[in-house]
């Protein structure tokens, strides 16, 4: 099976991003790297290619920094990379970046995308349906085990009280949760070869977009800090502290 | 503007609490409440939805939507749009309605806001970003039906004495959707109250130290009674309980009476899921923690150690 995987750049992965004066995500002159999220779906199509013989390509959309993401996940083991970079991009909502995504994925070719749950940063987590919508594919979503089996691909696909066991032929998209596995570290050699491995930049024209279908349909109208729940009593010592918790329980008249 | 529909789901044999949240909502909104609700048991249970506000149901019972995950539903709801032209639909924020939202986006081809948390009129809605440390108001524009995928718990259920007409909906789900299929199910959830229902909620992380003092939390619960007990992601991730159990930006959102957050550092992304509790008591050896911060109570010092004698405490005053 040959995979698609998607790997999104996200500006400073263990923290709290920051927002510029134009209520965007400052995504430039900040540290960044791959969405860790998307660590999860790298490995997974990577095992997916091992298991079913085949090669992964990265698919990015992003400023042009989001080379470093790209660049991660080809050093994990991806083949070759595709990166879409135009400042007609800036500030895409879920629904352009779906169709930048999907006409770059149609244009490198697939039996399998694979996806992560939700980036990060924007956690909108609703773009792989809309991408496999889009691709006109079946979709395996929330998969925290994914594997290829007898030229299918089966995955538990987490659920509110459990797990259930899901399978479908390709193509199709899949789409990882976190913790779904462990992604692999790349050695000083692996990291050396992914410089030499090719990344295609296409065009938006090259894509067959025009400027105009990449308009984001949200606008932000406002943007105000949320009111901060205040801290009560801090208590010190243990025993002191077992106390106060029971009391405090009574007051809540729980107990 | 058109209707405001709210894509229902069935759980556990009857109608999932979020659908209650989205109806009551959608009825403050005006011009019109219709539902759709598509699985097995959808035309037995319809008549509920109409108690919480919606006009007219548009019911089918068939396993082809529980089956094959998102695609059948997509099919069915989108010729149902094309029908009656509903000017916005609510989806909560759960497995089985995000799937269903990003999909219906690629047909309509109209906006979509995800992680929600208030709708503002037929053009507006809210969401928290950052672990819900700011709040935005987005301006929704482009094609009708406005798509938005809410939180669960953003608003709290009310019935309005009404009732729905039921329409069956005919089932032509094409052959060639009918992809993936559900070939096993399991459940994983623990015994006792459900999180989200459960007035105490007693959380556990990292600093518990290892899966098996979970089960002091257990404990605890028990001697309070209608207790239940949750986890941050870390633990989730590292096995020591199933994601059922994961409160925060990526599992459930919980607003009990009280919250019991014990060896969990206070992550934005756990906060999202808590911080709307009514009181929150802390157990932290870290003074510095984040979440001491947000504590109507806060005790620095080892959990192991006191959340047994709170166990012994709490027994003690039931006792006499
Ligand atoms: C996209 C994304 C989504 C996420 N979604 C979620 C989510 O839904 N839910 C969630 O919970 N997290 C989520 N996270 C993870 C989150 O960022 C944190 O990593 C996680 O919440 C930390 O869990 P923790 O508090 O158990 O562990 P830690 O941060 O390691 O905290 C352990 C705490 O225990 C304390 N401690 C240690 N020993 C003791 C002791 N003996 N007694 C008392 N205290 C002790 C320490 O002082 C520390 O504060 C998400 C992250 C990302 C990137
Ligand atoms: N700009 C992007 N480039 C590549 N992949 C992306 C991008 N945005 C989102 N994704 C993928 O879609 C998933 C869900 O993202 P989101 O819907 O933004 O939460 C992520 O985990 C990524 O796998």
């Amino acid at each position: 099976m040959n995979v698609v995987v998607l790997a999104k750049y996200i500006p400073n992965p263990q923290g709290t991003p920051d927002l510029g004066d134009d209520n965007l995500v400052k995504r430039e002159g900040v540290e960044g790297g791959l969405d860790p999220g998307d660590e999860f779906a790298v490995e997974a199509a990577l095992q997916l290619a091992e298991q079913s013989g085949g090669e992964v390509t990265v698919v990015s959309m992003g400023p042009e920094v989001a080379l470093q993401a790209v660049q991660k996940a080809l050093s994990m083991n991806c083949s070759k990379g595709v990166l879409i970079s135009d400042p007609a991009l800036r500030g895409s909502d879920v629904w352009v970046t779906a169709r930048v995504l999907a006409a770059a994925i149609k244009r490198a070719g697939f039996d399998v995308v694979v996806t992560g749950v939700e980036s990060t940063d924007g956690s909108t987590g609703t773009l792989p349906m809309t991408l496999a919508e889009l691709l006109e594919v079946p979709a395996l979503s929330f998969a925290r085990h994914v594997e290829a089996k007898d030229g299918n691909i089966r995955i538990e696909r987490q659920t509110e009280t459990g797990y259930d066991v899901v399978e479908c032929a390709p193509p199709a998209l899949v789409s990882v949760t976190a913790g779904a596995n462990n992604p692999r570290y790349p050695t000083l050699k692996n990291i050396m070869q992914a410089k030499q491995k090719p990344v295609d930049r296409p065009s938006l024209a090259d894509l067959g977009l025009s400027g105009d279908e990449v308009r984001p349909t949200q606008q932000v109208a406002e943007i105000r800090p949320a009111p901060e729940r205040q801290g009560g009593e801090i208590v010190e010592d243990e025993g002191e502290g077992v106390q106060r918790i029971v009391e405090f329980l009574k007051e809540a008249k729980v107990l | 503007m058109g209707a405001v529909w709210v894509y229902g789901e069935l759980f556990e044999g009857n109608v999932h609490p979020t659908t209650l949240e989205l109806l009551t909502k959608a009825r403050s909104l005006g011009d019109g409440t219709e539902a759709v609700l598509l699985g097995p048991g959808a035309s037995e249970v319809a008549p509920t939805l109409g108690e919480y506000g919606a006009q007219r149901v548009f019911a089918a019972d068939d396993a082809v939507y529980t089956d094959h995950l998102a695609q059948p539903a997509v099919h069915t709801l989108h010729r149902l749009v094309e029908e009656h032209r509903p000017g916005m639909i609510l989806f909560a924020m759960t497995y089985v309605a995000r799937d269903v939202a990003g999909r219906l986006q690629a047909r309509t081809g109209s906006t979509l806001l995800s992680n929600a948390t208030d709708i503002l009129g037929p053009d507006r809605g809210q969401t928290q970003i950052f672990g819900g440390t700011q709040i935005v108001d987005v301006a929704l524009e482009g094609p009708d039906p406005k798509l938005v995928v809410v939180r669960p718990k953003s608003f709290e259920p009310q019935p309005s004495g009404g009732t729905a007409e039921v329409v069956e909906v005919p089932v032509d789900v094409p052959e060639e959707l009918k992809r993936p299929t559900v070939v096993e199910r399991h459940e994983e959830a623990a015994a006792g109250p459900k999180l989200e229902e459960a007035p105490v909620v007693i959380s556990g992380g990292r600093g518990l130290q290892d899966a098996g003092n979970f089960e002091l939390l257990r404990e605890l619960a028990e001697s309070i009674g209608k207790a239940a007990v949750g986890a941050t992601r870390a633990v989730v991730d590292s096995g020591w309980v199933p994601y059922a159990m994961q409160i925060g930006q990526t599992g459930t959102t919980v607003k009990p009476d009280v919250y019991i957050a014990v060896g969990i550092s206070g992550a934005t992304q756990h906060m999202v899921g808590m911080k709307e509790s009514k009181r929150i008591i802390a157990i932290n050896k870290d003074p510095d923690a984040p979440i001491l911060k947000i504590a109507d109570v806060g005790v620095v010092g080892d959990a192991l150690k006191i959340v047994p004698r709170v166990t012994e405490a709490v027994k003690a005053q039931k006792g006499g």
